[in-house]
């Protein structure tokens, strides 16, 4: 078991000719994700590597029965490419793509909602589920199969976390980048809902980062809802107020949403906090009684 | 993106958002002839910079005379005005917007803002205009009107009609704010706006609503599809070394401290910055260089932080997809040209490390290796004191 993501995906790229996209289906596959399809407006009737393209979506998920995509379109194209495999009956989007504006988000997001669609992202490094499939742009090779979820707002943080764990000999169950922008397909709470409720994961590792609340509503989940322990990491301890730190969604605005706070907010909560990036493994081992 | 507020006042204008008459000036003749130019016998001279607090760093003139016009613009033309929003250096001003004087009855305040809670967009309305918003909402939160609008359904006449009568608008002012702000949600969403606020609003004593100031933000996201916002960018009002990086596609913002650092993602580059703190350091910048780091980039990053007089630097790469040994080459071509002479400590991890760590040590710079985050950070604040060296 893990969550979203197991080795049965059948999974589509939108964007498979794209330079990113290319490069990443072939790592994808390298790992043992079965990519049966990608899409490229025009270009239907090519292939790369043998996976057949198709022009559109639903032509693909007719003859590929694709249960899963992952989007590698420029950004201006991406609310497109999203609602598309969307109305082709997909049930997990993964969206890698950085840069999708904020309005276009809030106009799919009730969608995807509402036919519940598990979309991940945008501006996101994807999701893996060690052993089995990737679907993103992730090292697979730095992942160890196991039992500990893994969420982070960020690409690089999460493989540091996720290869100090591997480092420690502590496997993963299934790790999300839910991105970094201010308006996610994903959150920390629909991840740490299906963590509490896969068997096969037994502790989370949760990573935030300044703005927003979404650290703290997660806070308030973890007390009165789940009994699997959860440690945290929350980047941005010396950001300024009132500037943006690389993501969208990274900005202390108006006083709010700053590290020391959510720090605050998550021990007040009972959750331990890594008090270093360097220390983010150590903290779920000790937490988990193997340090 | 940010834009000034006789730019946002234009944005305003096209979605019919009542707004002063004014004329915007880069010299006291000019302010003086615009002065003329609108009429009347009551002017107001303001400097235009990005930053909120303007009148109360002397920003903001009230002429009674267009000698006075002319008066105030040379001493606010030039000026370098600190606001609480500038911090101490403040900020050159080089134009000014000069606007017809009216007779006010109330000040009020109106904002349009992304609620990512609620996912909507939020309207705060309150009686208290002029006053900054965050001291209204800490000490009297009862004061401040919000209304929740649906994105996919859009502003409703409703939402307005709580304001007005939240805000005692009645009569003649309420119909009038009714088109004020569907227009100006309007402009809000056809726009990407990330941030549009107007404190004060005024009531003038013929009942009109008005925008006494204007300020927008931008979806940097959405430039793409806006070419007449882009060309709204005034790149004096930046931080040159942040326009020079946004050239380099490097994500920049510069910082007090003296440690620089280069980092590759967001979220590392802020914890980068965290463990140098915690270290006892203090980080001169956050600098992302993004999913691909070869020689150009790391050189334009390498220049950029140098500029800032750092006395080390921090290099801390994940390698995942992007490999270690390009990410080396990189760093030492760019080391070679341009002449770096502070102390360099670099650590890598991920991809092709071994590879990585060679093309370092024999590339005859004078680097200091680190294996993990703690080790690269506690070097690099001890290198920067003179305590180690490569």
């Amino acid at each position: 078991m893990s969550i979203f993501l197991d080795k049965n995906a059948r999974v589509l790229v939108q964007g498979i000719t794209g330079s990113a996209g290319s490069f990443h289906t072939r790592q994808m596959v390298a790992y043992g994700t079965n990519v049966v399809g990608g899409v490229t407006p025009n270009k239907g009737g090519t292939d790369l590597d043998g996976i057949p393209v198709f022009n559109t979506v639903r032509d693909a998920v007719q003859k590929t029965e694709a249960t899963a995509t992952a989007i590698f379109v420029p950004p201006p194209f991406c609310k497109d490419a999203i609602l598309e495999a969307v109305d082709a009956g997909i049930k997990l989007v993964v969206c890698i793509t950085e840069g999708v504006p904020v309005l276009d988000m809030l106009a799919i997001k009730p969608l995807v909602d509402r036919l519940g669609v598990r979309l991940v992202g945008p501006n996101c490094p994807g999701v893996i589920t060690p052993g089995q499939a990737k679907i993103g742009i992730m090292p697979g090779h730095i992942h160890l199969p196991g039992h500990v979820g893994v969420i982070s707002r960020s690409g690089t943080l999460t493989y540091e976390a996720v290869d100090q764990l591997t480092k420690l000999g502590i496997g993963q169950s299934t790790c999300i980048g839910i991105g970094g922008d201010p308006i996610q397909g994903t959150n920390f709470i629909d991840c740490l809902s299906a963590f509490q409720d896969d068997p096969e994961t037994t502790s989370v590792v949760m990573m935030g980062e300044i703005g927003g609340q979404a650290e703290e509503q997660a806070a308030d989940f973890i007390k009165n809802q789940m009994d699997k322990p959860v440690i945290a990491f929350i980047a941005g301890q010396t950001a300024p107020p009132g500037r943006r730190m690389g993501h969208a969604g990274a900005i202390i605005a108006g006083g709010k949403g700053t590290a020391k706070e959510k720090i605050e907010c998550l021990k007040d909560h009972g959750i331990d906090v890594a008090p270093t990036p360097a220390e983010i493994g150590i903290t779920l081992a000790k937490r988990i009684g193997k340090a | 993106m940010k834009i000034h507020e006789y730019q946002a006042k234009g944005v305003f204008r096209e979605y019919g958002v009542e707004v002063p008459h004014g004329e915007l000036a880069t010299t006291p003749q000019d302010a003086r002839a615009a002065a003329q130019k609108l009429g009347g016998n009551v002017w107001v001279v303001k400097a235009q910079v990005h930053a909120g607090g303007r009148g109360k760093g002397g920003g903001v003139k009230l002429s009674r005379s267009l000698d006075e016009v002319y008066e105030n613009a040379s001493k606010i033309l030039g000026m370098t005005l600190v606001t609480p929003q500038t911090g101490a250096e403040g900020k050159l001003v080089r134009k000014v917007y000069v606007e017809e004087g009216l007779a006010i009855a109330r000040e009020l305040y109106l904002s349009m803002v992304l609620d990512r809670e609620t996912r909507t967009i939020v309207i705060m309305a309150s009686t208290e205009g002029g006053m900054e918003i965050e001291e209204v909402a800490a000490n009297t939160p009862e004061k401040i009107l919000k209304e929740y609008v649906d994105y996919s359904v859009g502003i409703q006449p409703f939402h307005i009609r709580n304001i007005c009568f939240g805000l005692g608008l009645k009569g003649d002012t309420a119909k009038k704010a009714m088109k004020f702000m569907t227009g100006l949600y309007k402009a809000f969403v056809e726009k990407d706006a990330s941030l549009v606020e107007i404190n004060p609003l005024i009531v003038t004593e013929s009942g009109d609503l008005m925008a006494l100031d204007a300020k927008m933000n931008f979806d940097d996201n959405a430039l793409f599809r806006h070419k007449d916002i882009q060309g709204l960018r005034d790149f004096d009002e930046e931080e040159p070394s942040e326009v020079q990086a946004s050239k380099f596609d490097l994500s920049y913002v510069k910082l007090d401290g003296d440690i620089g650092n280069l980092v590759n993602g967001a979220g590392l580059a802020m914890s980068t910055m965290d463990i140098i703190k915690h270290f006892g350091g203090d980080p001169a910048n956050f600098l992302d260089v993004g999913g691909s780091a070869d020689r150009e980039k790391v050189k334009a990053a390498f220049e950029i932080i140098l500029a800032d007089k750092v006395k080390a630097i921090l290099v801390n790469i994940f390698g995942g997809i992007m490999k270690c040994d390009v990410i080396a080459d990189g760093v030492v071509a760019a080391a070679k040209e341009v002449d770096l002479n502070v102390p360099l400590v670099v650590r890598l991890q991920g991809t092709n490390v071994e590879k990585g760590k060679e093309i370092l040590s024999k590339s005859g710079l004078a680097i200091i290796p680190a294996e993990t985050m703690a080790e690269a950070a506690e070097k690099v604040v001890k290198a920067s004191l003179g305590e180690i060296q490569a």
